[in-house]
C-alpha cells in the first residue's frame, strides 16, 4: 500500500510540476481571491485582520477545489482511470497517494497565501503551535475528503460542477473549526482553540480512514 | 497446464444490453487467439471484460486463475491491455509514463527502459511530453507500456491501428516472442490478414457469442494445452 502510495503521489505531482496549472493559474486565482475580498470588504486593514482567518480558509478552499478537480481531470484525459484500474495498484494505496498529492500542493498554496494576509491584512502571526497544527489538519481533511468526493464524481460527465456541490457543505465545519483555531491562536487564547483542532483531527481522521476503506471499490465503480 | 483463459454462458451487460450473451471460451497459454467479427459483435466488451474493466454478470469467467465474478482486481498485475486509447499522461514524458506502467505493474524500472529501446523510443522521443506526440508515436508509446509491466496475459484491441508500416512488423515479432515465452495473447483485429499470419487460433464473434471457442473436449477436459 504505501509503495504504490508513493508511486501514486510521485506521478502527480511530476504531473503538476510538467503542467505547472498549480503555479500558473491556482496560486495567482487564490492571490486575487485574497486582493478582491480585501477590496470587496474595506479597506481598513484591522477589520480585515478581524476577518482574516476566515478569508484565509475560505480562499484555501476554493483554491484547493481547483486541485482536487485537477488531480482527477488528469486521470480522465485518455481513459487513462482505466489505466490505473488495470496497474493493480492497491486502492488504498492510490487514495493515499493522490490525497498527499493534493495535500502537498494545498500545503504550498497555504504558505503562499499566509503570506499574502500577512501582507494585505495586517495579521499578527501569534501561537504557531497551533497555527502549524490547525494548518496540518485542515490539509489533510481537504485532501482526504477531497479525494474520496474526487473520485464519487469522476466517471461523470458533470464532475467539473458536481464536485463543488458535494466537497462544500462537507467541508463547511472543517472551514469553520479551521477559522476559529485560527483567530484563538491569533487572539493569544488557545484554549478556546484546541476544541477545534480536535475537531479537525477527527474530520481527517474519519475522511483518511473512510478513504483507505472505500477507494478501491469507488474506483471500479467510477 | 491450466486454461489461461475460461469462459462458460459468461454475460456481461452494457446497461441492460448483453454485449456478451453467454461465450464458451477457452485459451491456452502461449496461443495468439485471433478474434475476428463485425462492429459490435462484442470483440471490445470481451476483452475489457478479461481485463476486469467490465463485470461478467453471469456464469463462469476464470482469467489466470482468477475467478473475475468474485475478484476482477487480483489478476490485473499479470495482464496488459492495449486498446482504442493510449492510457497516457499527456504531461509526463515518454520515459516518466513508460516507468509509472512498468512500475505500477509490479515490473522493475529497467524493464521500461528495455520496452523503450525495442520500440525505438529510447532517442530524442524519450523526453518528450506524451502530449506532444503524433498519433502514431503515441500508439507506440502505449505498446511499449504494455510491453514494459511483462505481461502473462496480454489483450490486444485493433492493436495495428495508427502504426506505421515498421511499427507493425515490430509488434508482430513482439507478439511471437511473447507467446513463444509463454504469454498469451487475445487479439481483436480487422485486419485479418495480418493479425490471421500472427494467430495461432481464430474464433468468429457475432451478437455476443463467440463461435468455436472451446478447445476439443480431451484438452479442455484435463485443462490441458
Amino acid at each position: 500500500m504505501w509503495r504504490d502510495a508513493v508511486l501514486v503521489a510521485g506521478k502527480d505531482l511530476r504531473v503538476e510540476a510538467r503542467s505547472r496549472v498549480g503555479i500558473n493559474q491556482v496560486v495567482p486565482f487564490a492571490l486575487l481571491v485574497l486582493v478582491l475580498f480585501a477590496f470587496a470588504l474595506d479597506s481598513d486593514r484591522a477589520t480585515l485582520a478581524g476577518v482574516g482567518p476566515g478569508l484565509f480558509w475560505v480562499t484555501v478552499l476554493f483554491s484547493g477545489l481547483l486541485a482536487i478537480q485537477r488531480s482527477f481531470v488528469i486521470e480522465a484525459d485518455d481513459d487513462a482511470r482505466d489505466a490505473l484500474r488495470l496497474s493493480g495498484l492497491d486502492g488504498a494505496g492510490i487514495f493515499l497517494g493522490k490525497a498527499a498529492a493534493i495535500a502537498v500542493q494545498l500545503a504550498a498554496l497555504e504558505a503562499v497565501l499566509a503570506v499574502g494576509v500577512v501582507v494585505l491584512y495586517n495579521l499578527q502571526l501569534h501561537g504557531p503551535v497551533m497555527l502549524l497544527l490547525t494548518c496540518v489538519a485542515t490539509t489533510v481533511g481537504l485532501a482526504a475528503a477531497g479525494t474520496v468526493y474526487g473520485i464519487i464524481a469522476a466517471g461523470l460527465r458533470v464532475r467539473d460542477t458536481l464536485l463543488p456541490l458535494l466537497v462544500l457543505p462537507v467541508l463547511a465545519p472543517v472551514l469553520l473549526a479551521a477559522a476559529r483555531a485560527c483567530e484563538a491562536a491569533l487572539a493569544g487564547t488557545p484554549s478556546e482553540g484546541w476544541p477545534w483542532v480536535r475537531l479537525l483531527l477527527v474530520f481527517a481522521t474519519i475522511y483518511v480512514t473512510f478513504g483507505v476503506v472505500a477507494f478501491g471499490p469507488l474506483l471500479e465503480e467510477s | 497446464m491450466a486454461l489461461a483463459v475460461r469462459l462458460r454462458s459468461a454475460v456481461s451487460l452494457l446497461g441492460r444490453f448483453p454485449a456478451l450473451a453467454g461465450v464458451d471460451l477457452d485459451v491456452a497459454p502461449g496461443n495468439v487467439l485471433l478474434i475476428q467479427g463485425p462492429n459490435g459483435a462484442g470483440k471490445t466488451t470481451l476483452l475489457r471484460a478479461c481485463a476486469g474493466l467490465a463485470a461478467f454478470t453471469d456464469g463462469e469467467a476464470e482469467v489466470l486463475g482468477y475467478d473475475l465474478r468474485r475478484d476482477r482486481r487480483s489478476g490485473r498485475r499479470r495482464l496488459g491491455l492495449l486498446g482504442h486509447s493510449t492510457f497516457l499522461y499527456d504531461d509526463l514524458t515518454v520515459a516518466d509514463n513508460l516507468r509509472f506502467s512498468a512500475r505500477a505493474g509490479g515490473a522493475d524500472v529497467a524493464s521500461a527502459g528495455e520496452a523503450m529501446a525495442r520500440l525505438g523510443l529510447d532517442g530524442r522521443l524519450r523526453d518528450v511530453s506524451a502530449g506532444k506526440l503524433s498519433a502514431g508515436q503515441r500508439r507506440r508509446v502505449a505498446v511499449a507500456a504494455v510491453v514494459a509491466r511483462r505481461p502473462d496475459l496480454w489483450l490486444l484491441d485493433e492493436p495495428h491501428a495508427g502504426l506505421d508500416a515498421a511499427g507493425r512488423d515490430l509488434f508482430d515479432g513482439i507478439v511471437r516472442e511473447a507467446a513463444a515465452g509463454g504469454a498469451t495473447v487475445m487479439l481483436a483485429s480487422h485486419e485479418l490478414d495480418r493479425a490471421a499470419a500472427l494467430a495461432t487460433r481464430t474464433v468468429t464473434m457475432a451478437g455476443g457469442l463467440v463461435a468455436g471457442g472451446l478447445l476439443a473436449p480431451a484438452r479442455s477436459a484435463s485443462n490441458v494445452a
